[in-house]
């Protein structure tokens, strides 16, 4: 997409603009990509807070925000936002001022940094990845170094208590949650997120969701982990207001409190996002409505970017609904105790994601075809068009990037080796 | 060519902090911000890797390496838990032997590095004209995985539809496969003797397999509850 763009900036752009960009071209569409993301990331939050507030409202039989912003208080979380930025910036007096400070942005930019390889609908990714599931797996973990260094930094027994839970509780839940998502990899055969997106095209039945019974199952199980890793109530003790006051963030206020928060709506988002792809098909709706429209490649690049659209959209309202799933979640089940959360990784969710695994396993290798309901994946493959590019890896070209070197090389080695082969 | 090398760019600004991070680990007396400084460090280093084009290997860096390092922090933070941000004393003798370690392994690096041919040959920095045919195609190549946009894939598909779906560049597919016992980076090789590489690393890939998998059965034979000692 970053050559997609270069391409067209320098088409629109007047030509002495173009000149004066052109060194700078490069960050340019870099610093889009970014700025959109963050864009996502932020506008995501602030709707967020918001439904949060009025689902939270409706489950407890309240109306929620009504007065900010006409009726339904669309612009509440507006008004918090101004509320925390007056707020006095307190430290406390033992803290590690470098670290406290810095501890929320870790949060946030880890929570940000594994949209770069989100894609949102086909094609439309800031870096096309081809082990982008394992890159966004590994880049959410990096997300709970913020909150013990901030629990650390707090010089506070309830924050270091609280940091000390999400340690435990992350590096536990990592394990059940990566096997869940090897079963999609597994079946799909790839570990590029939009080659996993574009083989459940067509209906619903394709999704892989309805694969075969396993994939039903660990969907669940990875939807329990995810909420357990983004710290989302039941599973939120590092935050556990009814024993340590607030948890990690105890000491925070203000404008560094609402990044932490931030992180949290960017991470419930990221989770979503990547069940979305793994088992809800993607930018492919339960109905395939972009290609009953016609608006695919075949019917020329407009008509393909508009259907990219409407996948956008699919696929961000898919994902928006996974969210709102979570928050139905918190405000209906009660907190775990810490023992009851580790009994739940290690006892329920590890070994039905093993058994899960190998039930998957077993099935795609006994019922390729799945149910007859869906496309075969092989026959995805036979697709010339989205057949996997050649594995061994060729230089623009061999000869030239060879020829240097063989030029420089010392005479004399050369016809040690030949001597050496000879023999 | 005129502009700025955003690779060249990049490398220093990665390979500069992660210096700089690693030499802010030994001079920092605080335990958890050395833990911090390490995360930045071996980061920074997965940035290297991102910007060489190896995203499994830049990936896997993140997993283990930087998600290793939470467990020390983790300790860090529950060994300076009783009094605030105890400070480490290293003793001198720790200085000598630490610094005759990594002297040394400096020794053996350095001389490595730069045996390397092709780094050697192609004269990076001065403008002239032998070294710009020579560092030409290097740079090319460079300036193709910088911008992290599949130009293989374009080859690959280019002629067949010309409005193909764009495809990632496969980066952990040769390693795959290599640890399945195929390496699809040498089945061109002409010498007899490489060949023996052909076999790629299926035994050392199983040995580790199998030593995780003891590994495992050990820790859940340690953690296990004893109830028989336990009558209380």
């Amino acid at each position: 997409m970053v050559e997609f763009l270069l391409e067209h900036l320098s088409g629109w752009l007047p030509a002495w603009l173009a000149w004066l960009a052109s060194p700078l071209s490069y960050l340019l569409v870099a610093l889009f990509h970014a700025g959109l993301l963050n864009v996502l990331v932020a506008a995501g939050a602030l709707v967020f807070i918001w439904l949060e507030r009025k689902v939270a409202g409706r489950i407890q039989d309240r109306l929620g925000p009504t007065r900010v912003g006409g009726k339904y208080g669309w612009l509440q979380t507006l008004a918090d936002g101004l509320k925390l930025i007056t707020k006095e910036d307190l430290m406390p007096r033992g803290a590690d001022a470098l670290l406290f400070k810095l501890a929320p942005y870790i949060s946030f930019a880890a929570s940000f940094a594994a949209f770069i390889a989100l894609p949102f609908a086909d094609g439309w990714v800031a870096v096309h990845l081809d082990v982008a599931v394992f890159f966004i797996l590994a880049v959410l973990g990096l997300e709970v170094f913020g909150v013990i260094l901030a629990g650390y930094a707090s010089a506070s027994k309830w924050a270091l208590f609280g940091a000390m839970r999400e340690a435990a509780q992350v590096v536990s839940y990592e394990v059940p949650l990566g096997l869940c998502v090897v079963v999609p990899v597994m079946i799909a055969g790839s570990m590029d997120l939009v080659q996993i997106g574009r083989m459940q095209s067509g209906w619903f039945t394709s999704w892989l969701l309805f694969h075969d019974p396993f994939t039903f199952v660990i969907f669940w199980v990875y939807f329990t982990c995810g909420l357990a890793s983004v710290n989302r109530a039941p599973f939120d003790l590092a935050e556990a207001e009814s024993e340590l006051v607030a948890g990690f963030h105890t000491e925070y206020s203000g404008l560094r409190w609402s990044i932490f928060f931030m992180a949290e709506y960017g991470s419930m988002l990221m989770v979503s996002c990547l069940a979305t792809i793994l088992f809800l098909g993607a930018w492919n709706g339960p109905i395939p409505v972009a290609s009953l429209l016609g608006l695919t490649a075949d019917n020329g690049p407009l008509a393909a970017y508009f259907g990219n659209f409407l996948g956008m959209l699919n696929f961000l309202f898919k994902a928006f609904m996974g969210v709102a799933l979570m928050m139905w979640v918190r405000w209906t089940l009660p907190r775990l105790r810490i023992d009851q959360v580790m009994k739940i990784c290690l006892k329920y969710c590890t070994p039905i994601a093993a058994v899960m695994f190998l039930g998957a396993m077993c099935w795609s290798y006994l019922l390729p075809g799945g149910l007859g309901l869906s496309r075969p994946y092989a026959e995805y493959y036979a697709d010339p068009r989205y057949a996997p590019p050649p594995a061994v890896f060729q230089p623009a070209d061999s000869a030239t990037v060879a020829a240097p070197a063989a030029e420089n090389r010392d005479p004399s080695a050369v016809a040690a080796i030949d001597l050496e082969q000879g023999l | 060519m005129s502009g700025i090398n955003w690779h060249t760019f990049f490398f220093l600004w990665f390979a500069l902090s992660a210096g700089g991070f690693a030499v802010a680990v030994v001079l920092s007396g605080n335990i958890v911000r050395m833990a911090l400084y390490l995360i930045l460090s071996l980061g920074s280093t997965a940035g290297l890797f991102f910007l060489a084009g190896a995203d499994f290997l830049g990936a896997m860096q993140l997993m283990i390496y930087v998600g290793g390092t939470l467990v020390l922090l983790v300790f860090g933070v529950m060994l300076t838990a009783q009094g605030p941000f105890v400070h480490m004393r290293t003793s001198g003798g720790d200085w000598i032997l630490a610094s005759l370690v990594s002297g040394g392994l400096l020794a053996v690096l350095m001389p490595a590095a730069f045996s390397v041919p092709s780094w050697n040959e192609a004269d990076w920095g001065a403008g002239h004209a032998v070294a710009e045919t020579t560092s030409a195609p290097f740079r090319t190549i460079a300036d193709s995985q910088t911008a992290a946009e599949s130009a293989s894939a374009d080859d690959a598909t280019g002629d067949v539809t010309p409005a193909g779906p764009p495809l990632a560049r496969p980066t952990a597919t040769r390693l795959g496969m290599s640890l399945v016992g195929v390496r699809v980076d040498k089945l061109d090789d002409q010498p007899q003797r490489l060949k023996a590489g052909l076999s790629g690393y299926l035994l050392p890939f199983e040995v580790v397999s199998v030593h995780l998998l003891v590994v495992l059965v050990g820790a859940a034979y340690l953690a296990r509850a004893k109830r028989r000692q336990g009558g209380t």
